[in-house]
């Protein structure tokens, strides 16, 4: 793009970006998501592909609308929503009654729980919050497991830190600056089988508490479409009934995410 | 010190409800602010402190060193002026990382492994350059015969400098020196990149929960605050060190 | 030595092209906000020289608050308060509407901002560096106040102001590092993919810090031609 046609398109976007009342009669959704989150969500070779896409792409057939992808860092992509830069988060967030405060939900379309990760060499066996006492703990910021981490281990005498990426948690894991990690089970799983990963192990328990881990990961819609979230759960339902939900399941798990 | 600034927290909660914010929020994050205001003061006041005293031999170098020893001070200062903090930060934090094993040879691991310490690091090595630039800047606007006179004294080199020279200097350079403590204040957000909580890294936390803007505006409020008592306490600082160049005027 | 050489080579499985397409957009985005600050600068200089004590301290508070702000806060604020407050304001008009700021226009408006409350300070000084009487003389001639801005105190508030903005571009071009956390695709986002995929940190890191050399060494030879441009006049008519 062009020097001049960057500002022509910057100042149209600022001056008459107003998409109008029209947005209610759904033809095209706009869904947001991180990009950073394999297997769910993530970029490769340019394209955006994964679970969540796979699912949000059998959402769309089923609700004949045309959807179209942003990928936005996961700290901002709820305020994101908010703003109106999509309609809908396809993302792998978790249903949890503090986001609910802030955004509606679509029902769960998977359900996966939360572990510890840790090195290979690591001493730690217990991963109650007493044992992890001192310990210097990982998480994504803004996630589940953050909140966890600070609501339960920080309280509990732990060091919490927080990452925008998961990626950059494994980073820091790897290096040693953080002596374990929380995080989905699926998603390291994904990295524990990578080169990377070799160094790393499950450790502890699986998390389910609902009141921090919720009741599974859905669609986050805006509170004032609760249209958009009729349609999502209808398209839900219609997927888990006709078999493509299976399929995709199928295409990246042996076992049931549901 | 715990019990007083305990003392100062709740003073500050009070306050701060008086004025109708957010008292949830308040009362979940406003501590931590605190904690964030102090995390912030340490990195800049570590920073800038030893900045300041490295500062001195690489300006020195650069006006009485070699043609190597000079351009080697130039070089140096040259690269952390011309990059932005941001990638130094980031190239000192994951590169570190990257030579985990070496370092660990080394005995050094231990601070590397540390985010604060590593920011303290970054800030450190750019604010020398900032700081050696103005140091530079200010000894050469002495005249020569200064020196000439401090030799006919009898002075040493060491001396006459320590004598004569550094504390003209540092009183020329007493402004731009304080911009540049102004600087790093604001500039010392980016630790929270890199997981350090200061007040820029509270805030994230903070907004990341909550999704209210208005803890953008609190830290606005304090980071305003912060530099608004250096600039004062600074200016009044210069008007007494330099009352000479005033009463001479 | 050659697998360095293989990660910035241009294509599949080198990195050179995303840097080269992040550097070009941070240079993008600095010369867009270059005129924007300016402009801004300009305008809240004019207001510190205004006679109306409101108008001045409208100025002063301008500069105190974007000259006291993080960048990285002010860049907060402006992406997420911005979209925002645009939307509610949208909201009032058009029934469900939504206003778009993309991430580019946000880093334009907060680094803008920003660059205009430091280049404000150099423009005043610089205009209350042209002699008043000048101003005088030139009215009395019957001159507009356009033309007296035009002819005489522009082209020696410029000849003034240079290096001080030549300091304020080089600082805005380190500063454009900041919007990579907003999700820009600038020269310092697209370093960060690479490491999160080669694991090489520090050498992309350095690469980073290297290109950001150049553009500064570049910046710093065309502001000095700059600079020896708009003194000519001057060193004419001082006669030394």
């Amino acid at each position: 793009m062009s020097l001049a046609t960057r500002i022509a398109a910057a100042a149209l976007m600022i001056a008459a970006a107003v998409t109008g009342a029209s947005a209610k009669d759904w033809k095209v959704v706009r869904v947001g998501t991180e990009g950073a989150y394999p297997p769910f969500n993530y970029i490769e070779n340019g394209e955006i592909k994964g679970f969540d896409i796979d699912i949000a792409k059998a959402l769309c057939a089923k609700m004949k609308v045309e959807c179209t992808f942003v990928a936005q860092d996961w700290d901002g992509i709820i305020p994101a929503l908010l703003a109106g830069k999509y309609d809908a988060i396809i993302a792998s967030m978790s249903i949890t009654e503090e986001r609910k405060k802030q955004i509606a939900f679509s029902n769960k379309y998977y359900n996966t729980p939360a572990t510890f990760v840790t090195t290979k060499d690591s001493k730690i066996t217990d991963t109650s919050p007493e044992a992890l006492k001192g310990k210097v703990l990982g998480a994504q910021a803004s996630t589940i497991h953050s909140n966890y981490l600070e609501d339960v281990y920080a309280k509990a005498g732990a060091e919490v830190k927080l990452y925008p990426k998961i990626d950059d948690t494994h980073l820091d894991l790897v290096n040693g600056r953080i002596d374990a990690l929380l995080s989905d089970k699926v998603v390291e799983l994904e990295w524990l089988n990578t080169k990377d990963g070799a160094c790393c192990k499950f450790v502890g328990a699986e998390y389910k508490d609902k009141k921090y881990f919720g009741e599974g990961v859905g669609v986050g819609i805006r509170k004032d479409d609760p249209e958009l979230v009729a349609m999502f759960n209808k398209a839900i339902a219609e997927i888990r009934a006709d078999g493509t939900y299976k399929k995709i399941n199928e295409k990246y798990f042996p076992f049931d995410v549901y | 010190m715990q019990s007083l600034l305990d003392m100062l927290g709740a003073g500050f909660l009070q306050l701060m409800g008086l004025i109708g914010l957010n008292s949830d929020l308040m009362a979940r994050y406003g501590l931590r602010f605190l904690d964030g205001v102090w995390v912030t003061l340490q990195l800049v006041v570590l920073s800038v402190g030893i900045g300041a005293l490295l500062a001195w031999p690489l300006a020195i170098a650069r006006v009485e060193g070699g043609k190597w020893t000079a351009r080697a001070a130039f070089a140096y200062s040259y690269f952390f002026r011309g990059t932005p903090l941001l990638a130094q930060t980031f190239l000192v934090y994951y590169g570190a990382g990257q030579f985990r094993e070496q370092l660990t040879a080394l005995g050094l691991w231990w601070f590397f492994r540390d985010a604060f310490y590593c920011a303290v690091f970054t800030f450190t090595l750019n604010t020398t350059a900032y700081q050696s630039e103005i140091l530079r800047g200010a000894i050469q606007t002495l005249p020569i015969g200064q020196m000439e006179a401090a030799k006919a004294l009898g002075l040493s080199k060491l001396k006459a400098y320590w004598t004569i020279i550094m504390p003209q200097a540092a009183g020329i350079g007493l402004r731009p020196l304080g911009n540049e403590l102004i600087l790093m204040i604001k500039s010392s957000a980016i630790a929270s990149v890199i997981t350090v909580y200061d007040l820029m890294g509270v805030t994230r936390l903070a907004f990341s929960r909550s999704y209210d803007m208005e803890v953008y505006l609190w830290a606005a409020v304090l980071y305003l605050v912060m530099v608004e008592v250096v600039r004062r306490v600074w200016d009044r600082l210069e008007r007494r060190l330099n009352r000479h160049l005033l009463v001479s005027r | 030595m050659f697998d360095f050489l293989r990660l910035l080579s241009f294509g599949p499985d080198g990195w050179g092209d995303e840097i080269a397409r992040g550097a070009l957009l941070t240079i993008e985005l600095a010369l867009v906000t270059l005129p924007v600050g300016i402009a801004i600068g300009l305008g809240v200089a004019l207001a510190k020289d205004s006679k109306s004590a409101a108008v001045k301290m409208l100025a002063n508070a301008y500069t105190t608050v974007f000259r006291g702000l993080p960048e990285l806060l002010t860049l907060f604020i402006v992406y997420y308060g911005g979209q925002m407050l645009l939307t509610r304001l949208a909201g009032l008009f058009v029934e469900g509407a939504s206003v778009e700021v993309n991430q580019f226009v946000a880093g334009v408006v907060a680094l803008g901002l920003v660059l205009g409350a430091f280049s404000s300070e150099v423009l005043y000084a610089a205009i209350r560096a042209v002699p008043r009487g000048q101003k005088e003389a030139a009215a009395a001639l019957g001159l507009s106040k356009m033309r007296v801005f035009r002819l005489v105190t522009f082209p020696q508030l410029w000849r003034v102001a240079l290096p001080g903005l030549s300091n304020n571009w080089m600082v805005l071009l380190k500063d454009t590092s900041l919007v990579s956390v907003i999700a820009i695709s600038d020269l310092m986002r697209q370093t960060a993919i690479a490491v999160g995929v080669t694991k090489q940190p520090f050498f992309f890191y350095l690469i980073a810090c290297l290109i950001y050399l150049v553009f500064s060494a570049i910046s710093s030879a065309v502001f000095s031609r700059l600079e020896a441009r708009a003194s000519r006049g001057f060193r004419r008519v001082g006669g030394h």
